[in-house]
């Protein structure tokens, strides 16, 4: 069966109303206050899939530590958190930043919404979409450092009806048991903080003959 | 044309296009500076299906990467060891945790505060 595959890459900058795609983002403030180390807080979840939260949490150090920062254990921190009395993701993104600078020593603190998680299925082709945003806020300061947003698809049809029916349940049973979205989020995150211009700057731990 | 011709030409016209692919995937990709193993697959795998990647499971998979990571003489990515040895203390293997919650303090100075405070923890046990 002829079956093609798109895969989407959207890419975009949260800058203001205007919507600025391709303007480089203004690393003013991260310039001023260069962290070494990143708290990764427990993603809130706007997607209608539960799992999104951690399937998507699970790919994000990756991408960050390759870019040359400090990555906090995701898990032992959202676990050391759930122990100490804060058990959703909602409640980890409120803890004043005194507080974490206390407990963690962090200098900056990457709070994510995931927006999309999962997959629609129509009748001729079924999509999984995967979006994300973040913000790097300064711990010392409150400064907001970098805040970045992206989005990731793919999507099956091959023109040919019966064809598509039948992809589209397949792909049912697979996503279902192998949780697709997880690998678009992997892409998100690889877009969302190493894209130049867009995404994070290097830290201390970034090789310096990868940057040259 | 001569069979031999194509043949000649192909040779020459194959190690090019392998010359340009290399050169196109080492100017796309870096190599990654740690090596990463099993530590996200465990991360996802302890969220999504939590029968089936207990802490035991944890610790099996992450230690396979430890030796994995020596021989490739590349280091272990920042939290790594924290997993491992917080992984260790679930299964009550404070030793094992200590040293790990030691070692990720050792790899990445930053990490001390908070491994300080996971020390701290595990002498109260």
């Amino acid at each position: 069966m002829k079956r093609l595959l798109f895969i989407l890459w959207g890419m975009a900058l949260v800058c203001g109303l205007t919507g600025c795609v391709s303007k480089p983002y203004d690393y003013t403030n991260f310039r001023a206050h260069p962290p070494r180390s990143l708290l990764v807080l427990t993603p809130l979840n706007q997607s209608t899939d539960v799992r999104g939260t951690y399937g998507y949490l699970s790919s994000v150090s990756k991408p960050l530590a390759e870019m040359g920062y400090y990555i906090y254990p995701v898990a032992v921190v959202d676990e050391f958190m759930k122990e100490n009395g804060l058990p959703t993701a909602g409640e980890m993104q409120q803890i004043p930043l005194q507080k974490i600078h206390d407990v963690f020593g962090a200098d900056a603190v990457l709070y994510l919404t995931v927006l999309d998680y999962g997959s629609k299925y129509q009748i001729i082709a079924s999509t999984t979409t995967v979006s994300a945003k973040g913000k790097l806020v300064d711990v010392a300061t409150g400064t907001t450092l970098w805040e970045g947003f992206a989005v990731a698809q793919e999507s099956s049809s091959s023109g040919n009806l019966i064809g598509d029916l039948i992809v589209a349940a397949v792909d049912q049973a697979i996503n279902s048991s192998t949780d697709q979205a997880h690998n678009l989020g992997a892409q998100v995150n690889q877009q969302m903080f190493t894209t130049k211009d867009h995404g994070l700057l290097y830290g201390p731990y970034f090789p310096k003959e990868k940057a040259n | 044309m001569e069979p031999g011709e194509v043949k000649a030409l192909s040779k020459p016209l194959l190690a090019g296009f392998c010359v340009m692919a290399a050169l196109v995937f080492a100017g796309c990709r870096s190599p990654d500076t740690y090596y990463w193993g099993h530590y996200e697959d465990v991360i996802y795998g302890m969220y999504a299906h939590p029968d089936r990647v207990p802490p035991e499971v944890q610790i099996q998979k992450l230690e396979e990467d430890v030796h994995k990571a020596i021989s490739a003489n590349k280091p272990l990515p920042p939290g790594f060891r924290a997993h491992l040895g917080y992984a260790y203390s679930e299964v009550g293997k404070w030793d094992l945790a200590r040293q790990e919650f030691e070692a990720e303090k050792k790899a990445f100075p930053e990490s001390a505060i908070f491994m300080d405070r996971l020390l701290t923890n595990l002498a109260k046990k």
